[in-house]
């Protein structure tokens, strides 16, 4: 675990390299960096090979007697199959422009976090194994061999990449560390080396529909308590429906903000923006329990587990009969539907192209995956004027917004986000330029990274984004950090705990549903989280007596 | 002592002792002047069209762009159409940008870490300036190469020497780019050494081409400004390689030999190096493709069907739970006969 007066441990890094060559420099598995491994049951479950119990820091892995030839067939096999992972072994010049650009290389000052390098992993073995030149050269070529040592190098290392692309956007020719990793990772799973942390919600995920295992009688328990909740705050009940046949639009959301605080007000937000469109606009929308999952693990185990797990989503949209899907706010879940869904699960010619029954708007950015985004939603209602808004109740909250890797760098939902933001709440700051939209610092738990026993990498890989946070804390008050996913929701409270103590953590949907004026409701003196909506340096009487105020 | 570079550089000297020997002593001048030119030519022709080709042949089974703008999306809403393309023209100019001004690359900061700690983002801007210096540098020394296998000399080729040779410093005129050319590679050496990160990093395929076209440009300076070359034969040598009926003229000096052989390497290595970036960032999937998978179909030719949890399945499973909790099922549960 980190020390947590050590912060000017980051300064004590250096970023020096060691003295000997990164090929020489054995790995060393540090406590509060590596993540547990995959215990079998996980595995057994979705028929992924070699189930054992193991950890990764004993000598003996168990692995297969071919493990070798395994891993050397599955490079082959992907060479040939990806594009990408033959063109990004090729073309890479070692000019460092990524270097300095990742979360965890300047958390950790670890050499071999530097993106090219973590690449060079891979591309060393390739050299050594594939090409002819890195055959007869050997070390001199840049090339080695696959040994054991490598091996327990790549499972340290790729599981130290949040794979947030970040590093793409600064490299020249576009080479995607994460394509790397994720390429890297698939080949570990051919011989059962996994996370327990990835391995877990995966079997989950297939079995109950969501990552967190919760069966769906349970799903629907924990909504029937945030609605009791909602109702002490509200004096509304948002009764939701679940698995409901012919209703207009399906809701997928991750299951995380189901879970845990303070993503559990960010789901309330939902409930209650969608009891609001039922009431006022007799918008149909449901949740389903057998696909209560947006965001998929699959991604950070295989492509092919991300299209098994990701077919629930189709499929249950085609159960329901529904129109199209609403999905809600997630990192790596708008990645898989915005780059791979279609192309795995597709077409979804079953749906319609979706159009906002309540503006006429169509979203012909969605028309194939017929898959709209909640802020997307959110932003055509609001410029419609077709939510009833009082930004003055989030007047508490000075916030900041942290765009998560995915949306960002695998689909650029950069205003939307903004927009609804804005329309929600009176007091908005940017961080630096350098820290958000295409350059947006990761969370440092992306790619299943999230556990308990990595938490000193975590909060490594979690400076640059707690420094800027920071800078716009003392700057302008800022205490409220916004984001738009739910592992940040999960992960960022740490985090900040750490790094910018005086900052709270919240979705995009908790602020809309405060501020949302529901038909029916009670005078509203506290905010979902029963904190009074008036800042701290006002009177509530003062407050409600503003010009600014709506008359109620 | 660093042996990375250590190594690419003996090998640079190597060659430079291979042509001098080869020349001055045995007396291959056929060799390095024709034969080895030829073959290297081959090489890199062939070379190149099959890792291109080979590339090529992997198929690009999701579209994965790298999103640097704002997406498509709801109208008032500002499309980045160039750093978050989605028509074929968004993608050209996105390409162009970065392959003729490198624009990734222009995004470069440093990071600093201080006090507090706090962290800052410096600009940094000198990596991409000095490419972009070499790189066009080194285009134009090449085209003013034509010069030797073109008879009369293009009068466009005449216009571009003019220009380089615009700071005129007595005679011959100094060519800029050859300088450029020359400042610029010694930058992107030093570098490689002088920071901590980047030896680190650094292979010895990351020297050799670094030596071999400082080498290539030393010889070349040399050959212009100071120990004068027999400049009428190797323009005869050169149009005689280029019309398929190659001489080797009398009294080239072996300065000439040496870089022509420095060349020939240079371009023989090229399609087995990291050199093979140049065409490598026409086909870069992040780069190439535009971010339109949400309302245009990708289709993956390997895509193949996977065992699913199927509903069904799922039902099966919860199917009392589910109904207890009020969940609509698609099976009602079987009906137990009371004995």
């Amino acid at each position: 675990m980190i020390n947590p007066n050590s912060k000017e441990r980051a300064l004590e890094l250096g970023h020096k390299p060691p003295k000997t060559d990164w090929m020489d420099t054995p790995t060393v598995y540090k406590e509060g960096i590596y993540c547990y491994a995959a215990k079998p049951a996980r595995l057994e479950y979705v028929s992924l090979p070699n189930p054992r119990d193991w950890s990764c820091t004993a000598e003996d892995w168990q692995l297969p007697e071919n493990w070798k030839e395994i891993i050397l067939e599955g490079m082959k096999e992907r060479l040939e199959k990806y594009r990408t992972f033959k063109i990004f072994m090729d073309i890479c010049v070692r000019c460092g422009a990524c270097a300095d650009k990742c979360h965890f290389f300047i958390g950790t000052g670890d050499p071999k976090n530097m993106p090219v390098l973590r690449a060079e992993l891979i591309r060393s073995v390739y050299r050594g194994e594939f090409t002819t030149a890195g055959k007869i050269l050997g070390r001199i070529g840049g090339g080695r061999k696959l040994t054991l040592d490598v091996l327990k190098e790549w499972w340290y290392y790729l599981f130290q990449c949040t794979e947030c692309r970040r590093c793409s956007v600064f490299c020249p020719y576009g080479i995607d560390t994460a394509e790397i990793t994720i390429i890297g990772r698939e080949l570990l799973n051919l011989i059962g080396l996994n996370i327990d942390w990835i391995a877990a919600p995966v079997a989950f995920c297939y079995r109950t529909g969501n990552h967190m295992g919760i069966q769906p009688h349970a799903y629907v328990d924990m909504l029937d308590f945030f609605t009791d909740e909602i109702e002490n705050v509200t004096g509304v009940r948002c009764q939701q429906t679940f698995n409901k046949k012919g209703a207009d639009i399906l809701f997928i959301t991750p299951s995380g903000d189901v879970f845990g605080d303070p993503g559990t007000y960010t789901c309330m937000g939902y409930m209650i923006v969608i009891h609001y469109l039922r009431e006022v606009y007799g918008l149909d929308i449901t949740w389903s329990t057998y696909a209560s999952e947006g965001g998929n693990f699959g991604l950070f185990t295989s492509h092919e587990m991300m299209k098994r797990l990701n077919a629930k989503m189709y499929a249950e949209a085609k159960r329901l009969g529904v129109k199209w899907i609403l999905g809600g706010e997630c990192g790596h879940m708008w990645r898989v539907i915005n780059q791979y869904m279609d192309t795995m699960n597709g077409p979804a010619d079953f749906l319609e192209e979706p159009v906002n029954p309540i503006t006429g708007t169509k979203f012909e950015n969605a028309k194939t995956t017929k898959m709209v985004h909640i802020t997307e939603f959110l932003s055509d209602l609001i410029i419609h004027g077709k939510l009833n808004l009082d930004p003055n109740r989030n007047d508490r909250l000075k916030n900041t917004f942290h765009d998560s890797c995915n949306p960002a760098r695998a689909m650029g939902i950069l205003e939307e986000p903004r927009y609804v933001i804005k329309s929600v709440c009176n007091n908005f700051y940017e961080m630096p330029r350098n820290t958000i939209r295409e350059q947006t610092f990761c969370c440092g738990c992306g790619s299943g990274l999230n556990a308990g026993e990595d938490m000193e990498l975590r909060l490594a890989g979690g400076m640059p984004r707690g420094n800027a946070v920071q800078y716009v804390h003392n700057k302008h008050g800022v205490n409220n950090l916004i984001c738009m996913c739910a592992i940040d929701r999960a992960v960022l409270p740490a985090c900040m705990g750490y790094w910018a103590p005086e900052v709270d953590v919240s979705g995009i949907n908790e602020l809309v549903a405060n501020a949302l004026i529901l038909p029916g409701e009670k005078e509203k003196t506290v905010n979902l989280r029963d904190e009074p909506i008036w800042p701290k340096d006002v009177e509530p009487d003062e407050f409600y007596k503003r010009p600014s105020f709506p008359g109620r | 002592m660093n042996q990375k570079y250590m190594y690419s550089l003996i090998a640079v000297i190597v060659l430079i002792l291979i042509a001098y020997v080869g020349v001055e002593a045995a007396g291959l001048q056929v060799l390095f002047g024709i034969i080895l030119p030829y073959i290297a030519v081959l090489i890199f022709i062939a070379g190149f069209v099959y890792r291109v080709m080979d590339w090529a042949s992997s198929p690009v089974p999701f579209s994965i762009p790298s999103t640097c703008g704002q997406q498509k999306t709801l109208s008032w809403i500002k499309h980045d159409k160039i750093d978050n393309p989605t028509t074929t023209t968004g993608v050209i100019i996105r390409m162009m940008l970065e392959i003729l001004l490198f624009r990734s690359l222009f995004r470069n900061t440093k990071f600093a870490l201080n006090e507090g700690p706090k962290i800052s983002y410096v600009w940094e801007k000198w990596l991409w300036l000095v490419s972009l210096a070499f790189h066009y540098s080194f285009l134009v020394v090449l085209i003013r190469h034509l010069r030797f296998f073109l008879e009369p000399v293009p009068v466009w080729l005449q216009w571009l020497e003019e220009v380089d040779t615009f700071f005129q410093l007595g005679l011959p005129g100094l060519f800029l780019t050859g300088a450029i050319l020359l400042g610029a590679t010694t930058f992107l050496f030093l570098r490689r050494i002088y920071l901590p990160e980047m030896r680190y990093i650094s292979l010895a395929a990351d020297y050799f081409p670094l030596f071999l076209i400082i080498s290539i440009a030393i010889t070349g300076i040399l050959m212009r400004y100071f120990t004068k070359v027999y400049i009428v034969g190797v323009k005869e040598l050169a149009i005689g390689l280029a019309s398929f009926h190659p001489t080797i003229p009398d009294g080239i000096g072996v300065l000439f030999y040496i870089h022509l052989l420095l060349v020939s390497v240079f371009f023989a290595y090229f399609p087995f190096s990291k050199l093979m970036h140049m065409p490598g960032i026409f086909l870069s999937p992040t780069r190439n493709l535009a971010n339109n998978t949400r309302f245009k179909r990708h289709i993956n030719p390997w895509n193949y069907p996977v065992e699913t949890h199927t509903y069904e399945e799922y039902e099966d499973e919860f199917r009392e739970k589910m109904i207890g909790a009020g969940l609509p099922v698609e099976k009602e549960l079987p009906v137990v006969e009371k004995e």
